[in-house]
């Protein structure tokens, strides 16, 4: 047990003599923090190694549970990214490959990597690890809950998994599954597969909805003494926001999974129009396809920050410690997590440009999806000002931070040009707009992940992973995804249609097909670079550096749990309590260059640290 | 940080007070029973599913090109050969309604640890519920009985069926979850699991009288639901 907690323990017992409104300087009220307002949670300890390890209802083990089934799904829908990489850079290995095949690669890619990876990561792993320990709970509101939430989410990926071995392979419709095509024969996979499909989804959606209540419940009322919201860490703030998004949005995936899932097995048409196939009138008639594309996007929106909030939290945590400086504008980044949250609910037809809209509607989503730049270019400015003059370490951490600062940047900008809708039409359905996503929410988030993976291992494993792994690990990696998504830039210019399986004699094969090839190789490598994590994982788990505690002399609650790893309860015998915000580093005055959440103000009082 | 005593949950006065009590330490909500609040935002989630679906009806009602059929002729009833419009309708509707209020009662009585009058109320609501999904089954019948399908019915537009079927069905569904959920407390409350501090089946913690408010909150919703279902299927 650390210093902090002994002192903590003469704070408490003033804490319940009444206390006056009066402040001085040194007067002992300023270390007042009002008495708890909620008793004790009793926690359930498992007993047997299934209750312990598989069943558990320790948050920390189902967000490893999470992280775990994530990272699997993660790695086949890598795999799954190397053939279609294949395919396109080196057809003639390809051979055993069919468009079928190709359809069916790219729909479960993007479904797995958006829905089963990121969002599973980051809300059910680090939101289920870090949510208690840094709000200063013992453990989530709802630990059975919370357990079955974990299961859920594992059920639907053994569904999501069982669709590659159904009859006809899992469904080929992109991972958007607009109807008519996605349940009509001839798209692959429209029996089994996509049913397997809509049931995994629901059931993604209904695990979620067990994990969510618990992140906002713990995070609204389960907050430890002196713990307001204006103190927590932004990684909080931001898997908090990304949950209320989720709570709002998955209900509209749902209702669509539900309507199409009736579509496919029941012959109802809330999505079929009249269909004319091979000379015959389906018994389909008078449904609305473009219904299922705005239930779809009002989902997918929301959906594309419930990956990248967490993000922007995270990386600001990391941002802040590994700089030594107190994050720039705390209130503004919170605010703008709130508002970019809010906003994403009001702009998702701009997937939509390309549908038929009235022409108002599309000046209405534009504006709506360019006001969203206002808030996301505060938050990359205040990390700028963040670094700036910063006491900063280039570690592993530090350098997957600025990776994302780059490349987030970089795919925010081209979310500029398509959210226009003149400059969208001709850009969309193109490798423009693979580029432009693929930069903003998959390698952006992911080298947040990555960034996170290094700053917590310590804390989870209790070992140092290598740095000098670590920094292969990201240079690889971030000039490899450069190399993979600048091209495309440019492809998408010169007008290459995605998610065609093959160019055929198209004028596009002369300039593309030496792209389409470097994009392959270093598609290939980056892919294995990832692999160097395992080993170093594996590897610091077997002969790593043990690390002290709180290795990053960072403030936040979770480097001050009673052991290292935190047991089941976190904190020991008394719960911290909390005097300041996570982010007093380098403060002038102070005899180190952090000063724990849980430092009583009295403490300080020499220091030239604000009141937070 | 105010340093100011706040003595329980004494709330501060005006928007300023309203905003500082809010982004306070430790809880939002102040005194609200973590359930309760779970129920509160669960039901938040759930308002969106019932939105989208009653939004996709409208949607599907609007831009149909067949005639939607005629809603007062469907639902009505024959009482000695007159057709009564909504009669069915109107009892299933009086008979949840009622149950909320039995509801309410439960919680109430829950609350003066008045165990009996509390698991009688309760299992009044659970019949109330059983009734009305009762009902149901038997509207559902005899539609099927006249040829409606979810794919198509000999009255006009083929969604009717579908998103009658749809809508009512997951309405129903939460109905019964509820009913059961209704039974279960009923033995729990008469065995008198919340005196004895029994602990629970499956999460091991000990239970409370709150439970049944939560278990409330999430029938009067139900209720709720059905009154936009009312208005949007039978009177449109």
């Amino acid at each position: 047990m650390s210093d902090e907690y002994d002192n903590n323990k003469s704070y408490q017992a003033q804490s319940s003599e009444v206390m006056d409104g009066s402040t001085g300087s040194v007067n002992p009220d300023i270390d007042y923090v009002r008495p708890a307002e909620v008793g004790e949670q009793e926690l359930y300890h498992g007993h047997s190694f299934i209750e312990k390890w598989v069943f558990c209802q320790d948050a920390k083990v189902i967000g490893v549970q999470y992280f775990l089934t994530a990272v699997f799904t993660g790695i086949v829908g890598l795999i799954l990214s190397w053939l279609m990489r294949l395919q396109l850079g080196f057809p003639e290995l390809a051979g055993f490959m069919t468009a079928e095949h190709y359809y069916q690669f790219v729909t479960m890619h993007g479904m797995i990597m958006v829905v089963y990876f990121l969002t599973a990561l980051f809300l059910g792993g680090f939101g289920n690890y870090l949510i208690p320990l840094m709000v200063g709970a013992r453990d989530m509101v709802f630990p059975y809950v919370n357990m079955l939430s974990f299961w859920m989410f594992f059920v639907a990926v053994a569904v999501l998994m069982a669709s590659f071995f159904v009859p006809g392979g899992p469904t080929g419709a992109g991972w958007t599954l607009y109807p008519p095509q996605t349940i009509l024969e001839g798209t692959p996979g429209s029996g089994m597969g996509i049913l397997l499909m809509l049931i995994s989804l629901s059931l993604f959606v209904i695990g979620f909805t067990m994990g969510g209540l618990n992140y906002m419940i713990t995070i609204l009322q389960a907050r430890t003494r002196g713990m307001t919201l204006m103190r927590m860490p932004l990684t909080v703030w931001g898997i908090f926001t990304a949950t209320v998004l989720a709570m709002l949005a998955f209900p509209a995936l749902l209702v669509s999974a539900i309507m199409m899932t009736l579509d496919k097995v029941l012959q109802t048409s809330f999505f079929m129009p009249t269909i004319l196939k091979a000379g015959e009138v389906l018994e389909y008639g008078g449904g609305s396809p473009i219904l299922f594309q705005h239930l779809f996007w009002f989902f997918g929106h929301p959906e594309v920050y419930i990956v990248a909030l967490p993000a922007f939290g995270i990386v600001s945590d990391l941002i802040s410690v590994h700089a030594r400086k107190n994050i720039f504008g705390y209130r503004m980044m919170v605010w703008a997590i709130v508002g970019i949250g809010g906003l994403s609910f009001f702009v998702w037809a701009h997937h939509m440009y390309v549908s038929g809209m009235n022409p108002w509607f599309g000046f209405f989503f534009a504006t709506t999806t360019l006001i969203i730049a206002v808030p996301t270019a505060m938050k990359v400015y205040n990390w700028i000002l963040t670094l700036w003059r910063g006491n900063i370490r280039i570690n592993t951490v530090m350098l997957w931070c600025l990776g994302f600062i780059v490349t987030f940047v970089n795919g925010g900008i081209t979310g500029i040009f398509l959210g226009n809708v003149s400059v969208d039409v001709p850009l969309s359905d193109t490798y423009f707009v693979i580029a432009h996503f693929h930069m903003v929410m998959g390698i952006a988030p992911l080298m947040v992940i990555m960034g996170a993976v290094y700053h917590w291992f310590p804390l989870v494993a209790g070992k140092m992973l290598h740095e000098g792994l670590g920094k292969w690990h990201f240079w690889i990696t971030f000039l490899g995804a450069y190399s993979i998504y600048f091209p495309m830039h440019y492809l998408g210019f010169i007008g290459v249609p995605r998610r065609y399986f093959e160019m055929y004699d198209s004028p596009y094969m002369t300039s593309a097909v030496g792209m389409n090839e470097f994009i392959s190789i270093a598609a290939f490598i980056v892919g294995a670079a990832q692999f160097i994590l395992v080993f170093n994982i594996i590897k610091t788990l077997k002969t790593g550096k043990k690390a002290e505690q709180n290795p990053w002399k960072a403030n936040s609650l979770e480097w001050y749990t009673s052991t290292v790893p935190p047991e089941h309860g976190n904190f020991g015998e008394r719960l911290p309590v909390v005097h300041r915000w996570p982010y007093d580093f380098s403060v002038p005055g102070a005899k180190d260059d952090f000063i724990p959440q849980t430092t009583a103000p009295s403490e300080v009082i020499h220091t030239e640290v604000e009141k937070t | 940080m105010s340093e100011q005593k706040i003595d329980g949950f004494e709330l501060k006065p005006g928007f300023k007070g309203m905003a500082s009590d809010t982004g306070s330490d430790q809880t939002m909500f102040k005194g609200v029973h973590w359930g309760k609040a779970m129920m509160w935002i669960f039901l938040l989630s759930d308002t969106f599913v019932f939105s989208c679906f009653l939004i996709s009806y409208m949607k599907g009602r609007g831009s149909t090109i067949v005639d939607w059929p005629n809603t007062s002729e469907v639902f009505s009833l024959y009482v000695g050969g007159v057709p009564v419009p909504l009669l069915l309708i109107a009892i299933m509707t009086f008979v949840l309604i009622t149950s909320s209020g039995t509801m309410a009662l439960a919680v109430k009585y829950g609350y003066e640890k008045n165990r009996k009058m509390c698991g009688w109320l309760i299992l009044a609501t659970a019949v109330g519920g059983l009734t009305f999904v009762g009902m149901q089954v038997f509207e559902w019948s005899k539609l099927i009985h006249e040829g409606v399908r979810p794919w198509g019915n000999p009255f006009g537009a083929s969604q009717f069926g579908s998103f009658f079927f749809m809508i009512t069905g997951f309405h129903g569904f939460h109905v019964s979850i509820g009913v059961i959920f209704l039974f279960i407390y009923t033995y729990k409350v008469f065995a008198g699991h919340y005196e004895s501090k029994k602990r629970g089946w499956f999460t091991k913690m000990k239970g409370d009288y709150v439970e049944i408010e939560i278990l409330g909150l999430y029938w009067h919703f139900v209720d709720l639901v059905w009154v936009f279902i009312f208005a949007f299927f039978y009177l449109w």
